[in-house]
Order: structure tokens, then C-alpha cells, then sequence
């Protein structure tokens, strides 16, 4: 059974003044249906970019998606709309995301309009249970955007995600600018649909306790390109790539006897633009050498743990011997 | 016995609007000591940003309206205080520094100039002086004294962040009060910013009120905390009765939304509901209508502070009194 | 329960709701609305004829056949003052819906397409506003003959770019909202979205600016009336009226007071009201 979605050696570089900015640099994974891949990073990792390039709002600077077996790097008009149906987005800002001259209705309706195979009543029939699938109350049919909280305004972002019936959704931080029991409500809600409609998740988040709670795998980045991937357990258990060590051991850890010692990073990020080969965060790393200064392989120093750094086999040698 | 450097008793602020009438700070009573780091959790709409701008006097009035309350620092009521006199403590003696580090600095003057006018303001001293101690501010907070003359714009987020805490502590306040000053910042930029303050804060002996809504922030910097519901302080203690005795409905069901790195449970336990309406005056207790034990006692009368163990204090009818 | 204090209310009600609010504004409204009626029932409203001349009567005062009484030429002020509405009406508002539809259509294509459709359009407007629209006027005279309908053209073609280049920046605020990128995951077309999308989220600062322009254009009209490229005579028109007493100013200032009134009234009645719609359309109803 192929997987739902191949992305290899994905590039997506944008054009400035300063320079060519390398957005994207080099990606490949591969997602199964009803599964979720976590993308973790912080500003400027590329991992916004990554998902919007994939679902085409972004053109594909080189490089292959694979849906379903088939290659839809470059496709046609007719294509891409068959395509939306199959793959949609929830965005991370629930102000900006719903148009705010539309009621709740109208915006979840909107999908169904366009694709032309309902008749109105029945767009408002299937916008009614959509509603009801996200849990809005039916009252809030004909509410405005601008009268509804954050995490109802959410719910219908995810309502006009799910209207065409996707297989594939990327899900741009979506619950990062809620309130954390607002959070919670919407995570129970994004879990309970992938288990009823076996939809895939791309969970593009800096949040990392979200991350491990929602994802099966997940692939950390740094300035575009990738530097670790491995499933949600592994990789809190054995992080190898020192970013991703720094990165775990930053997250303040809600437990007043649990103090990690934190690895602070130096530094500060580098420009993306026009950037040097080899990793991008020597920069900043403790173990950095001139063997750094080459670009970086993908190598698989455990069963299904990728790592992005020439000196994977030491760390990993090292964390053994103190363990 | 330490000494308090601030004690708020029963503050109440209300924003009289054209559609409504917001009861933001509904009795609240606090105290901070000498060189203690008091966290004030709570969410969005809590009340924790109006709080900290009551004590500065900066809330926009109209709409907002300090209705009764005093505020004791120093030996006098702030609430008293005349204009000019106020001006002769913001910045001076009780510094703020706000969420967004983007927009806190002026960005046509140099970092330096704008850390110097800060001590210039409250100090009669030459320009050299307030030059030497703006690179030392400079130093402190890690950035080479050589940036003096560069602009804001040229620093990133979490850089700016640093300036603005420098322009803070540039007159040695005896309280700074920090609103969630790292939440717009990457995780590892905030670990940190964050460790920095703590430094900071030890060298200086300065109190710090941190109003965040990050539970993991609070279990690394706070020594007590001070959870906000609705306008109201529901539960107060320190770090450990907080983290390890909690006892409020609200404080329980905030840790049970939060995603854990260690626990295996497939669903998160949100709290049920939204948070009152602010323009509401219930009766009862104000988180009622969401708690999972609420009786109809809780409803219909307003809960006392309840003393469950020294120092830790709950508002709440159903948590026993004190031994 | 929670929601209690939410009525449900459209953005269009609450900007209703806001305006209402404004004792100005709401004034202005009435004051215009009695103007536009004057002028679409000057027939039926005015006493006398614009045109009927009575030397008898010239410079007559007051009296109950003659409200305001007469001009040099024995023509009844009030009546004349009552006709002269439609014409400065015409100037005011058809200039404004000239510009107004061109200029949107414009900024329009310029703010969604950006690139070099935008360039070519905004270099375009940059020569265009160079020439000067007395100039323009004068040469649409010179072509065609002086006229109403030709002020009303050479008024409204000068005063495109304006509402062209507010509306160009407001959609370049709108475009960039997510809301269009996930109407674009609808698959909608570029004509929905602008239609449907971006325009009634970014028309509210060009309604402002238009509804003030309307008070803008009566008083270039009148100008250009006053030096003979608006309305010819005898056909009344603010304008020519205070053009009509310029020589006769010293003793009978009167007669270019009440047209003067006249354009000061509705231009202030126009400005007050283009307040009002800035501040009930204030971009913090969002929040």
C-alpha cells in the first residue's frame, strides 16, 4: 500500500533583493493515510512554507510530491482543483483566517458552492452537519466571525477544512494562538476526526509538548532544511542532532522538581539567504568542526531515525557511554 | 518577616463602554515581597494585564475605571498619587516591560539613546554618566556594548527583547513587572531571555510580577503564584502548593488540558465551556458553570478565601478550611 | 447564556448602529436627503419659473409672492436657488460616480494583480494627475462647447486617481489576509474573490473618501461655473448665481450669499457625514 503522500527532495526558493532565500531546502518524507507527521522548528525553519508549497498555494521551486502514487509537483488547472478536494489547510490565525463579512454559514458552505455538485439547500444541509461535527452549537448558523471567540472561530476553520471531504490536511499551527483549555478542547477535536474519517495530518507547530501528544513522527527543521526525523516516542527519548537537543531542553517543563539542565544556544540564527552549504546551525553548535562545513547526508544511524549530522555516530556513541 | 514592597488590597476596575459594562478586576488582594518572583497565570480575558496597568496607572481611562482598591509601595497609595508623582515612579521605581518586543522600541532612535533616556528621566546625571551606565545595562543583558549605536531594526526579536528589559532595569526598580515578555519569542530564544532575567533579577534583588499563561515558565522562574479566573485571585501559594497541592477546580483543570511530555493518556481533559462573560455579575462563584463540582451552593453565594495550609490560599467552598 | 450580551448583529448593523450614534452625521443625513428631494421635485417645489424675467421686480425685497426676493433681473431667487439643485447635484454626485466606478475598477486590477499591471496603471495615474483639471476643462470646452455635461465629465475623469489609489491600497492590506489564501483552497476563481472577497472588506475607507469628494466636485463645479465652463445660463446653477453678482457685490451682496450658502450647507452636510462613516467604519470594529 503506497503511502498517501511522498514529498522528495522538495526545494522552494524565493527570488529577493538580497539574494535567493532558501525557504525550503531539500525535504523529502512520507505520510501515511490517517497517520500525523509533526514538523517542529522555529522562526524562519521554513516549515510554513513547507506546507503551503505542498498543497500548491506556493509553486514548487524542484523536487516531486507524490499523492496517492501519482506526481502532482506541477499540476494542471483541472488538476489542482480535483486536488483540493483531496488536500486542505487549517490556519493558525483564527482572526485573520474567516472572511469577516461572512456568517459561519456562508464560510463553511463556500467549498461546497464553488465544487458546483449540491444544490444550495443541500450545501446548507451539509454546512449544518459540519457544524455539528466540529461541536458548534446550531445556534451560531448565522453569527458573524467578529462575535465568536478564538476557539469557535477555529472549529469553523476546521468545518471548511473538512467540507470537501479531504484525505490530507496541514494544520498551520492551529491551535497556537488559543488559550490553553481552548487548546486542549481542539486537539481532542482534531484526534477524534482523524480516528472517525482516517484523515493524515501534517501538525506544523514550535510547540513541542503539542507535538508529541498528536504526532506519530516527527521531523525537526532548521532554517529549511531537515535536520532529525524519527516517530514522536523516539525522538524525546533519543534526540541526537544537537539543534534538537537544544530545542527539547528549552521547553519549559510545567514541574517545579523536574528543572532540566537546559542547553543554552549561542548565537543567533543566520540568513537564509544565499546561505553557505553545509548545516546551517554551525554556527551555533558546541560540536561543530570543519567537517560542518560540508553539506550534511541523511543517514539512519537507528531503525527509523533520521539524522541530518556528520556527527551523529559520536553523540550517539557518547550518549551511551554516559547512560 | 520580609518586607513588602507591594501590597494591593481589593482593586476593582471596571471599562464602561458604549455596548457594555466589563467587570475586569473584581477584588483582587495581593501582596509581593522583597526580591520575590510572583507569577500571575491565568488566560486570555483573565484580568492578570489589567492588574499590572492599575498598578502603574496606565490603563487607558476612559474606558477603563479604577473603581475602588488602594495599592501600597513604598509607604504610599498609589491610587493617591498625583500625576507628577506618578511620573517620578514609572520607569524609575516600578518598570513594565509588554509582550511585543516589535513594536516596544521607537525605531528611529538607537538602542542606545533610548536605554540613556530612560536613566536621564529619572536621573540628574551628565550624559556621559548615563552613557557609561546605558553600556553597562548593555552588558548586562548580553549585548556587546559596540551596538550602542544600532537601531532597532537591525537586532532580532529576541535581541530586542533584551534592550527593552535593559531600558527596564536601567534605573535598578524595585519592581519590574514583566508581561509575558517572552511569549512572542522562539522557545529556545526564550530559554534564553529567561535565563537571563533570572540573573538578573538575583543581582539586582528586583520583585518581579511575570503575568504569563505558560505554566512551564512559572515552574522555572516564580517562587509563589497567583492564579486569575475571571477577575478574581482563585487560588495563591507558592511554586510547590501550586504545582504539588493544587487545589482550585481552575488550577486542576489547567494542568489536565496541558499536553504532557510523560504521560500515554490518548485524550487531553479540557475544561468544558468558555470563560464568564465579563459583563456579568454572577451571584456565585464565578467559575460555576464550568466546574466539574460545582454545587448549587457555589452557584448561588460568592466563595470565601479559604487558608487550606500556610500561605497558600483558595477561593473556593469546597476545599476545606485550615487544620 | 454566556452570550447573552452578543446580539446578533451584522457588520453592516453595527456600522448602522455607530453612525446613528453621530448627531452630526445623522443631521447630515437628513440635510442631504432634503436637498436630493429639492432637486428631484424642483419642478413641483419651485413658485416661479427659473427663467421668467420681470424687471419690475428687479432687486426686489423679500415679500410673501417672493420669499427671497428678486435678482437684477427680476427672476425669483428662491425658485432659482431650488432648480440650481439639480444641476449642482449633477456636478456632485454623477462626477463622483465617474470617478468612483473608474477609479475603483483601476485600483482594483492594480492591488490584485500587483506586478507590472500594477506598475503600468500606477505610472499612468502619476501622468494622469500631472494635468491639471481646470486645464482639462478648458480644452473639453474648447472642443466640444462649454456645458454641464461637460464639467461633469472633465470633473470626474480629474479625480480618478484618488479614489483609484485608495482602493489599490486597501485591497493591498486585504490580499494579504489569510481568509483569501483559504478561498483559494475553495478553489475559488480570481473573479470571487475579488467580487466577493476583497472588495466589501476594502471599500469601507474608499466609501469615506468618495462620500466627502461628492461635497469636493459641487464646489469644483461651481467654480468652473463661475468662470462659464459649467452650466450655461439661463439654467441656474450655484456657481453662475454667485458669477451672476460678482459686479454687483458692493450693494446687492446678498444675491451671492444665498447660493453661497447654498454650496456651503450641502458641502458641510457631505463632509460631516464622510466623518461620521470613517469613525463608524473604524477598522477596530474587526476586533
Amino acid at each position: 500500500m503506497p503511502p498517501l503522500l511522498e514529498v522528495k527532495n522538495l526545494k522552494k526558493y524565493f527570488n529577493t533583493k538580497g539574494g535567493m532565500l532558501h525557504a525550503v531546502d531539500d525535504i523529502s518524507f512520507t505520510l501515511d493515510a490517517g497517520k500525523t507527521l509533526g514538523v517542529v522548528g522555529e522562526s524562519g525553519c521554513g516549515k510554513t512554507t513547507l506546507g503551503r508549497t505542498i498543497l500548491h498555494l506556493l509553486d514548487v521551486t524542484s523536487g516531486q510530491i507524490l499523492f496517492e502514487g501519482k506526481d502532482i509537483t506541477y499540476p494542471k488547472k483541472k488538476e489542482l482543483m480535483k486536488l483540493r478536494e483531496d488536500m486542505q489547510i487549517i490556519f493558525q490565525d483564527p482572526y485573520s483566517s474567516l472572511d469577516p463579512r461572512q456568517s459561519v454559514k456562508e464560510t463553511i458552505m463556500e467549498p461546497l458552492l464553488i465544487q458546483g455538485k449540491l444544490s444550495k439547500a443541500e450545501c446548507e444541509k451539509k454546512a449544518k452537519e459540519l457544524m455539528d461535527t466540529v461541536g458548534l452549537a446550531a445556534r451560531f448558523e448565522n453569527a458573524y466571525p467578529h462575535e465568536l471567540d478564538g476557539g469557535r472561530r477555529q472549529r469553523i476553520g476546521i468545518a471548511r477544512a473538512l467540507a470537501l471531504g479531504p484525505k490530507f490536511i496541514v494544520c498551520d499551527e492551529p491551535v497556537s494562538a488559543l488559550d490553553v483549555s481552548i487548546q486542549a478542547q481542539i486537539i481532542n477535536l482534531l484526534l477524534d476526526l482523524q480516528e472517525s474519517l482516517g484523515i493524515a495530518y501534517m501538525f506544523v507547530t514550535h510547540d513541542l509538548s503539542v507535538v508529541k501528544y498528536i504526532s506519530n513522527d516527527i521531523m525537526v527543521m532548521y532554517l529549511g532544511q531537515m535536520v532529525e526525523k524519527a516517530s514522536s516516542d523516539e525522538l524525546f527519548a533519543n534526540p541526537i542532532h544537537p539543534y534538537t537537543q537544544a530545542l527539547l531542553s528549552a521547553i519549559p517543563i510545567p514541574d517545579i522538581h523536574n528543572k532540566t539542565k537546559r542547553i543554552i544556544l549561542k548565537g543567533e540564527l543566520t540568513s537564509p539567504i544565499n546561505p553557505k552549504p553545509g548545516c546551517r546551525f554551525r554556527p551555533r553548535c558546541i560540536y561543530a568542526t570543519e567537517e560542518c562545513e560540508q553539506p550534511q547526508v541523511l543517514t539512519e544511524p537507528l531503525p527509523n531515525h533520521f539524522v541530518a549530522c556528520c556527527k551523529c555516530s559520536e553523540l550517539l556513541n557518547n550518549r551511551r557511554n554516559t547512560q | 518577616m520580609p518586607d513588602n514592597v507591594l501590597e494591593i488590597r481589593d482593586l476593582v476596575v471596571e471599562y464602561h463602554t458604549d455596548d457594555a459594562h466589563i467587570y475586569a478586576v473584581n477584588g483582587v488582594s495581593l501582596n509581593v515581597k522583597k526580591g520575590e518572583t510572583i507569577g500571575l497565570v491565568g488566560e486570555t480575558g483573565a484580568g492578570k494585564t489589567t492588574i499590572a496597568k492599575s498598578i502603574l496607572r496606565i490603563l487607558q481611562s476612559p474606558p477603563a475605571k479604577i473603581c475602588s482598591g488602594s495599592i501600597m509601595f513604598d509607604g504610599a497609595d498609589l491610587m493617591k498619587l498625583s500625576e507628577k508623582e506618578m511620573q517620578h515612579i514609572r520607569g524609575n521605581k516600578i518598570a513594565m516591560i509588554f509582550q511585543d518586543p516589535m513594536t516596544a522600541l521607537n525605531p528611529i532612535e538607537t538602542v542606545g539613546f533610548q536605554i540613556e533616556e530612560a536613566i536621564r528621566l529619572h536621573n540628574k546625571i551628565s550624559r556621559v554618566e548615563a552613557v557609561r551606565r546605558a553600556c553597562e545595562m548593555l552588558e548586562m543583558v548580553g549585548i556587546p556594548a559596540e551596538r550602542y549605536k544600532e537601531y532597532p531594526h537591525q537586532f532580532s526579536g529576541g535581541m530586542k527583547q533584551r534592550v527593552v528589559i535593559a531600558m527596564a532595569l536601567a534605573c535598578k526598580p524595585m519592581l519590574l513587572l514583566a508581561d509575558e515578555p517572552t511569549t512572542a519569542l522562539d522557545v529556545t530564544i526564550q530559554a534564553q531571555v529567561l535565563e537571563m532575567m533570572n540573573d538578573l533579577k538575583t543581582k539586582l534583588n528586583t520583585s518581579v510580577i511575570l503575568i504569563t499563561h505558560d505554566l512551564g515558565v512559572v515552574a522555572n522562574m516564580c517562587d509563589s503564584v497567583a492564579v486569575v479566573y475571571a477577575g478574581e485571585i482563585v487560588e495563591y501559594g507558592t511554586a510547590e502548593d501550586i504545582f504539588d497541592r493544587t487545589a482550585h477546580p481552575y488550577t486542576v483543570g489547567l494542568f489536565n488540558s496541558l499536553p504532557r511530555l510523560n504521560t500515554t493518556e490518548r485524550r487531553l481533559k479540557p475544561i468544558k465551556g468558555l470563560m464568564l462573560d465579563p459583563t456579568i455579575k454572577p451571584p456565585g462563584c464565578r467559575f460555576s458553570d464550568r466546574c466539574p463540582e460545582a454545587t448549587e451552593k457555589c452557584c448561588k453565594q460568592p466563595p470565601p478565601d479559604v487558608e487550606v495550609s500556610p500561605g497558600h490560599i483558595v477561593k473556593c467552598w469546597l476545599r476545606g478550611g485550615s487544620n | 447564556m454566556n452570550e447573552a450580551y452578543r446580539k446578533k448583529r451584522s457588520r453592516f448593523g453595527e456600522v448602522v448602529r455607530r453612525l446613528k450614534k453621530n448627531k452630526a452625521a445623522v443631521f447630515s443625513v437628513f440635510v442631504l436627503i432634503i436637498i436630493v428631494l429639492v432637486g428631484i421635485f424642483a419642478d413641483y417645489l419651485a413658485p416661479y419659473p427659473y427663467d421668467q424675467q420681470n424687471y419690475s421686480l428687479s432687486f426686489a425685497k423679500p415679500s410673501p409672492e417672493h420669499w427671497l426676493g428678486c435678482d437684477q433681473l427680476g427672476r425669483d431667487i428662491l425658485s432659482r436657488l431650488i432648480y440650481a439643485t439639480r444641476q449642482s447635484l449633477q456636478l456632485g454626485i454623477l462626477a463622483t460616480a465617474i470617478a468612483g466606478i473608474l477609479g475603483i475598477t483601476l485600483g482594483c486590477i492594480a492591488g490584485y494583480y500587483g506586478g507590472w499591471v500594477d506598475m503600468v496603471i500606477m505610472r499612468f495615474l502619476d501622468i494622469y494627475q500631472s494635468i491639471p483639471m481646470f486645464l482639462l476643462c478648458v480644452t473639453l470646452a474648447a472642443v466640444m462647447g462649454p456645458s454641464l455635461r461637460n464639467a461633469v465629465l472633465a470633473i470626474g475623469i480629474s479625480t480618478v486617481p484618488l479614489p483609484a489609489r485608495l482602493m489599490r491600497a486597501s485591497i493591498l492590506t486585504v490580499r494579504n489576509q489569510e481568509f483569501i489564501e483559504a478561498a483559494r483552497m475553495c478553489n475559488a476563481s480570481n473573479r470571487r474573490i475579488i467580487l466577493k472577497h476583497i472588495i466589501p472588506n476594502a471599500i469601507a475607507p474608499v466609501i469615506v473618501s468618495i462620500t466627502m469628494t461628492v461635497g469636493m466636485n459641487i464646489l469644483a463645479g461651481a467654480s468652473l461655473s463661475y468662470i462659464g465652463l459649467g452650466a450655461q445660463p439661463p439654467i441656474p446653477e450655484w456657481g453662475t448665481m454667485v458669477a451672476d453678482a460678482r459686479n454687483i457685490m458692493r450693494d446687492h451682496a446678498i444675491l451671492a450669499l444665498y447660493p453661497g450658502l447654498c454650496i456651503m450647507i450641502t458641502v458641510l452636510a457631505c463632509n460631516l457625514l464622510g466623518d461620521g462613516l470613517r469613525d463608524a467604519l473604524d477598522p477596530r470594529l474587526k476586533n
